[in-house]
């Protein structure tokens, strides 16, 4: 392997129904960063059916060029299907670095990819970086249920490849004027390469906004209490126009549902602001929170980690600052 | 029906401790157990073999006092259980680590090979599908359910915001995610035949027959460059004002930062 023949930082552009993907646009953002640190190309890797909408998205949001693979055999994810037409394409244009949303789609197919092309793999990253001797991409990554942070490098082996935590990135603003180059690959792919057969594809239907996109979040952890006293948190996150979530304790009592749980076992979430109530801080929720631009705890425990990581740690009972907070903010509005 | 169940001894790290003068992570008197994804993924097998009848060989990649674990599976009911220990398999990544599980997998009868989704001291959920693909199987991660169809498997997988029914012809690698079984607990009659009748075979890099090119630190393209504990950021205010007051300081807080 001749390193030096390596170029270009590529990211996998996640779509799914049509639709791409949250993660599509936060690998972007990154990867602009890291494309120009090392000056190189940024390439969104586009793999679907009736793509065209899509495209656009892509270069909107950063991409200097879009790869992509159109077939009626790849509008749905299989991973059979995927990795032979990302990993055809990495072994004839050589990217020195792939980047892959670890969603759970993404999760499936970057070891798939990774294994067929020997080379390393780090999962879950949540900072990337540019080593300046080297130019060896750094890729940081919690382990230990977010306890640890581990810098891992894939010094001798190219493409680097990582797979990239939802939430973390931030997208680039939209620029519909930006011009790019798109290039449609022709598709080798088989019925016959693909070993699963997909029944059925089940939304369960969720009422609850989807936390990881929240601006604002009012979460409830073991100090809330019960069930019922989650109201509180519930009128304030609808005053604010924001969403309710939840420590792992919350969601373990039943509080709230699994689906907005906040930390390393639930979800990363970077809203504006995230009110913890209630939240003692372990470092597992910390893991998950802890980017948010601003954020207020509310506890008994002045102690309390989260107190640590809030920009404004308030002493006292939710149940009665909540009430205050929702009073105080009518009054602002009515002024 | 031959099936593998691939499991990992981890420490507990509901139980690690950050040292707080240190910063490090205090491991000692951390009581390992099998990975909680790995035990689904033995539970379902077992519950298979209640079922439709199957063997069940658990095989694990680890230092001499995984056999713990592997015991416990045992007297969980699997019929066979390997180690693969080998100072040679020491300081391996995912890659590396596939390639001597896989190598272990060449030697052994399956239809089904079954891990956990992921291990939770390393969080990375990639040794299963590496594993696939070194041994060129289908693989199915996130599995929720399993039945058996003819020819094969139908099997759900879950997603984000649902899940998917698949169908699959064996050999099949699935990986299992926790909704998909309670696991039991060991009983009376297996941890007697366990020690009675069964024990646990210890293969090395040459019993496996790998490539050593591609074990342990050899085999790893990607090192650990530094690692640190997770600091909290230090600023911020504490407040600790009546209910009333605080409030009022928040929301001016909040209209300050333009974020009402």
């Amino acid at each position: 392997m001749n390193i030096a023949d390596y170029k270009g930082v590529w990211v996998f552009a996640e779509q799914r129904d049509g639709e791409l993907q949250k993660i599509s646009f936060e690998l972007l953002g990154k990867g602009r960063e890291i494309a120009d640190k090392l000056g190189e190309k940024l390439v969104a890797v586009l793999l679907g059916d009736k793509t065209d909408d899509m495209v656009k998205e892509l270069v909107a949001f950063g991409a200097d060029k879009v790869i992509v693979a159109e077939s009626p055999l790849l509008n749905h994810f299989t991973t059979d299907a995927y990795a032979k037409v990302i990993c055809d394409l990495a072994n004839d244009k050589k990217p020195e670095i792939i980047f892959i949303g670890a969603t759970y789609l993404g999760r499936d197919l970057g070891p798939r990819v990774s294994a067929r092309l020997s080379t390393g793999l780090t999962a879950d990253c949540t900072s990337l970086d540019i080593e300046e001797e080297t130019k060896n991409l750094l890729m940081t990554r919690p382990a230990f249920g977010g306890n640890l942070m581990a810098t891992i490098v894939c010094g001798d082996h190219r493409p680097q490849m990582a797979t990239i935590r939802p939430g973390v990135f931030e997208k680039l603003a939209e620029d519909k004027t930006r011009k790019c180059e798109i290039e449609k690959v022709t598709v080798n792919l088989k019925e016959s390469d693909i070993r699963t057969k997909s029944l059925e594809v089940v939304k369960v239907a969720s009422v609850l906004a989807d936390i990881g996109e929240a601006d604002i979040i009012v979460s409830g952890g073991r100090g809330v209490g019960s069930k019922e006293n989650f109201s509180f948190l519930e009128k304030l996150a609808t005053n604010l126009d924001g969403v309710v979530g939840g420590s792992r304790a919350a969601v373990e009592n039943g509080w709230v549902d699994k689906s907005v749980q906040v930390g390393q076992t639930g979800k990363t979430v970077r809203p504006t602001v995230y009110i913890a109530c209630g939240i003692s801080g372990a470092i597992q929720h910390l893991a998950g929170m802890s980017d948010s631009d601003f954020i207020i705890a509310i506890n008994k425990d002045a102690t309390a980690p989260i107190m640590k990581v809030a920009d404004l740690a308030i002493v006292g009972d939710y149940s009665k600052v909540i009430p205050e907070l929702i009073a105080h903010i009518n009054t602002l509005r009515n002024k | 029906m031959n099936i593998v169940v691939c499991l990992k001894q981890v420490p507990d790290t509901n139980e690690v401790k950050i040292d707080p003068k240190t910063g490090t992570l205090i491991r000692e008197g951390v009581p390992s157990i099998i990975n909680p994804d790995d035990k689904n993924a033995l539970e379902e097998s077992l519950r298979l073999k209640d079922e439709h009848g199957a063997h069940v060989t658990v095989i694990s990649m680890g230092p001499p006092q995984a056999e713990k674990a592997l015991r416990e599976a045992l007297a969980m009911g699997a019929d066979e259980a390997i180690l693969v220990s080998d100072r040679a398999f020491a300081g391996a990544d995912t890659l590396a680590t596939s390639h001597a599980l896989a190598a272990t997998l060449r030697k052994l009868d399956y239809d089904v090979v079954f891990a956990g989704r992921q291990a939770i001291d390393g969080d990375t959920a990639q040794v299963g599908p590496e594993i696939a693909e070194h041994l060129n199987l289908a693989q199915i991660t996130y599995v929720e359910k399993v039945d058996i169809i003819q020819g094969g498997l139908k099997v759900r997988r879950a997603w984000e915001d649902g899940y998917e029914n698949i169908e699959v012809k064996t050999p099949v690698l699935l990986t299992a995610i926790k909704e998909l079984n309670e696991p039991r607990y060991m009983n009376i009659k297996n941890i007697y035949d366990m020690f009675q009748n069964k024990e646990v075979k210890v293969w090395n890099a040459t019993d496996i027959g790998a490539d050593v090119a591609l074990l342990g630190l050899k085999g790893s393209p990607t090192k650990v460059k530094k690692s640190m504990t997770k600091e909290p950021k230090g600023k911020g205010e504490l407040i600790d004002l009546p209910a009333n007051e605080a409030a009022l300081y928040v929301v001016s807080k909040l209209k300050e930062n333009h974020f009402i």
